[in-house]
């Protein structure tokens, strides 16, 4: 038996299908789609059941490509699980009754229940259930109320087969049962209550915007610096680097298949971000330096998500983001750009259109360092003052701006209008939000992690064949003539190509003015995104239009550190 | 008085009279409850042609400055 759960975003759905899923979580691809479905396993009756978390949806009459995947799902089901807000019974029968005029049986779970007396709602459910004629069960998702009762009854769905409506007719309908089941009591504003309309409000707003964002930032530092610190760097010092050392001792310490299994060795021993072997640095970067702030990125972004603060920091952008082709949605990536690019690319899967997801994830790769970047930054440019570190800063900024400006322009199509639901605030369900990170640390694992690998491997034996000097080679006419770099910065811009790292150590090395420095760390935030963010980029975008990203992200280094060097 | 949705000022309450808009419009917005005869509430609008935040039923929703122009409202002076 297939069961679809289905309903509008924000009722508490997915917390529903954590209680009625066992252990076994499985999250997926709608094929050829970036839309992405959870199913798991029950028992209805001891026969065991296949629970379907369709993506959220309002309508039946599809508006966008999750709501049309959402309709193509419902085809294959068996029994439709109606998941209400009980809070807000107008909107959400919407759905039901669309469903009603269907062939398939429907069980609804009036979601949110213990929510609505203090909310001061009272519905009279023998009503509402013999009006909808299909089984109406009060459900808290949250606290687990009213779940055995929802299992139980599935087999009692029936399908009322109602006479399909028009828009109007389905709203003039659902006004006759409001009327009839619900009432309301009115009470004051709650304190939390007058904090959600505040934060939408522009002046408060951006007040509450910039101390959520601060906090999420320190916190989310705080957890990926310290899972660094105290989990992955000793783990990979202290049991990783002996095996590594005797392999390269067995290897004899150096030649081709050496350096690319073990890496070359720095003075001697392993550096994991300079060696870049398959074992050395192809395990670290993923495992110790992006997985910590895919954990604790995920977490935060779960959870302001769950809160229901997202819609609002979308609304406060949107004038902004709209001007860059994007709607206020895309401000989750750019985010979590600046602590890793990984995620943030993995990220633009929320945005709507192709165009869009272009525009973020090349606006992202271009003008947003991560972590490691910013340490590069700081630690290159810093000791110079801190005056031109302002100058990095405001340079990424103006060519975000400036660049998602042109591409707004320039790409055919229009940026989509923002229409969204603001969900009330609500404590998170940390079930869910645990649920929701296992399953995205496992896409990463699976998904992004032996690709990098294989990346790793391909470029390292590319790179002790030698292709690299060549290509150093090739571009020193560029990095020295428009950039005005000195020559001894050619290889460290190049090697910036695989790591950031490595080539913060290398220009460092060369002698550099304040000038330069600064051109030189613009350049190599923008020119290419890491090694994982490169192999991510091409898996979402595909290869025409990542080779397109890729041009633009080489032709606008270029562009901008030639205007910079004539400038300063 | 009647005004579209993007004229309103914040607070003021007011009932839906027509929205001018192809048929796709009027699905993603009726699937919302934003239809003809609807009450609503403007509750904010960003500045520079941001989005607009409404609440209807009990929902709120934010949507585009473009469509707010669209939809025509009879606005109900009285600030509750």
């Amino acid at each position: 038996m297939k069961i679809l759960l289905m309903g509008n975003p924000n009722v508490g759905k997915s917390v529903l299908f954590s209680r009625l899923s066992g252990v076994r979580v499985l999250s997926s691809n709608y094929p050829g789609t970036t839309v992405g479905y959870t199913r798991g396993f029950t028992k209805v009756n001891n026969e065991p059941a296949e629970v379907i978390d369709v993506p959220g949806t309002y309508t039946l009459e599809p508006t966008c490509e999750a709501e049309e995947i959402a309709l193509k799902m419902l085809k294959t089901g068996d029994v439709v699980i109606s998941v209400i807000d009980a809070t807000n019974l107008e909107r959400n029968l919407y759905l039901t009754l669309q469903l009603l005029e269907k062939d398939i049986p429907v069980i609804v779970a009036l979601n949110l229940w213990d929510d609505t007396r203090h909310r001061g709602i009272n519905i009279d459910l023998d009503k509402l259930q013999s009006i909808l004629g299909v089984p109406v069960i009060p459900t808290s998702a949250l606290t687990g109320y009213g779940i055995k009762n929802l299992v139980k009854s599935i087999p009692k769905a029936s399908a009322p087969h109602a006479p399909a409506r028009s828009l109007d007719e389905r709203w003039a309908l659902i006004g006759n049962i409001t009327g009839q089941v619900q009432q309301i009591t009115h009470r004051h504003h709650r304190w939390y209550e007058r904090l959600e309309d505040a934060s939408v409000k522009p002046r408060f707003g951006y007040i509450i915007a910039a101390l959520v964002l601060s906090a999420s930032f320190f916190i989310i530092r705080f957890i990926g610096e310290g899972l660094i610190g105290y989990l992955f760097d000793p783990l990979f010092n202290n049991l990783w680097t002996p095996v590594l050392m005797k392999l390269s001792n067995f290897m004899g310490g150096g030649g081709f298949l050496h350096d690319v299994i073990v890496g070359k060795l720095i003075s001697g021993q392993i550096h994991f971000v300079e060696s870049f072997g398959l074992l050395s640095s192809g395990l670290y970067v993923p495992f110790a330096m992006v997985l910590p702030y895919i954990v604790s990125f995920y977490l935060i972004l779960g959870l302001l998500e769950d809160i229901g603060y997202l819609p609002r920091l979308a609304v406060l952008l949107d004038t902004t983001m709209h001007r860059l082709g994007l709607h206020g949605y895309a401000i989750i990536p750019t985010l979590l750009g600046l602590g890793c690019n990984v995620p943030a690319v993995l990220a633009t899967r929320v945005l709507e259109s192709k165009r869009e997801r272009f525009i973020a994830a090349t606006l992202v790769c271009i003008a947003i360092p991560c972590v490691s970047a910013q340490a590069m930054i700081f630690g290159l440019v810093g000791k110079y003052g801190v005056q031109y570190v302002a100058i990095v800063y405001a340079t990424l900024f103006i060519v975000w701006l400036v660049l998602g400006t042109i591409l707004n322009r320039t790409m055919k199509g229009l940026s989509p209008e923002l229409l969204i639901e603001i969900p009330p605030y609500r404590l998170p369900p940390w079930r869910t939000v645990f649920q929701k990170l296992e399953m995205r640390i496992r896409g990463f694992l699976v998904e992004a992690v032996p690709i990098i690998l294989a990346a790793v491997l391909v470029i390292n034996v590319l790179f002790v064949m030698g292709v690299f000097d060549y290509i150093a080679n090739f571009a020193a006419p560029v990095i020295t003539g428009i950039l005005g770099l000195p020559k001894e910065s050619v290889t460290a811009i190049i090697i910036g190509f695989l790591r950031k790292d490595a080539a913060l150590g290398m220009l460092a090395l060369s002698p550099m003015t304040a000038k330069q420095m600064v051109i030189g760390s613009i350049v190599l935030t923008m020119f290419f995104p890491c090694i994982a963010t490169f192999v991510v980029l091409l898996k979402e975008l595909g290869l025409k239009d990542f080779l397109k990203s890729a041009g633009i992200m080489i032709s606008s280094a270029i562009i901008v550190g030639g205007i910079l060097n004539i400038l300063l | 008085m009647v005004q579209t949705l993007s004229e309103m000022r914040a607070d003021e309450c007011g009932s839906i009279l027509e929205i001018h808009g192809g048929q796709g419009l009027l699905n993603r917005l009726g699937a919302l409850g934003i239809i003809p005869g609807k009450k609503i509430t403007k509750i904010s609008t960003a500045s520079m042609r941001g989005p607009v935040t409404i609440q209807v039923n009990r929902t709120q929703v934010a949507l585009g400055f473009g469509m707010a122009s669209k939809i025509i409202v009879d606005v109900d002076r009285r600030v509750k």
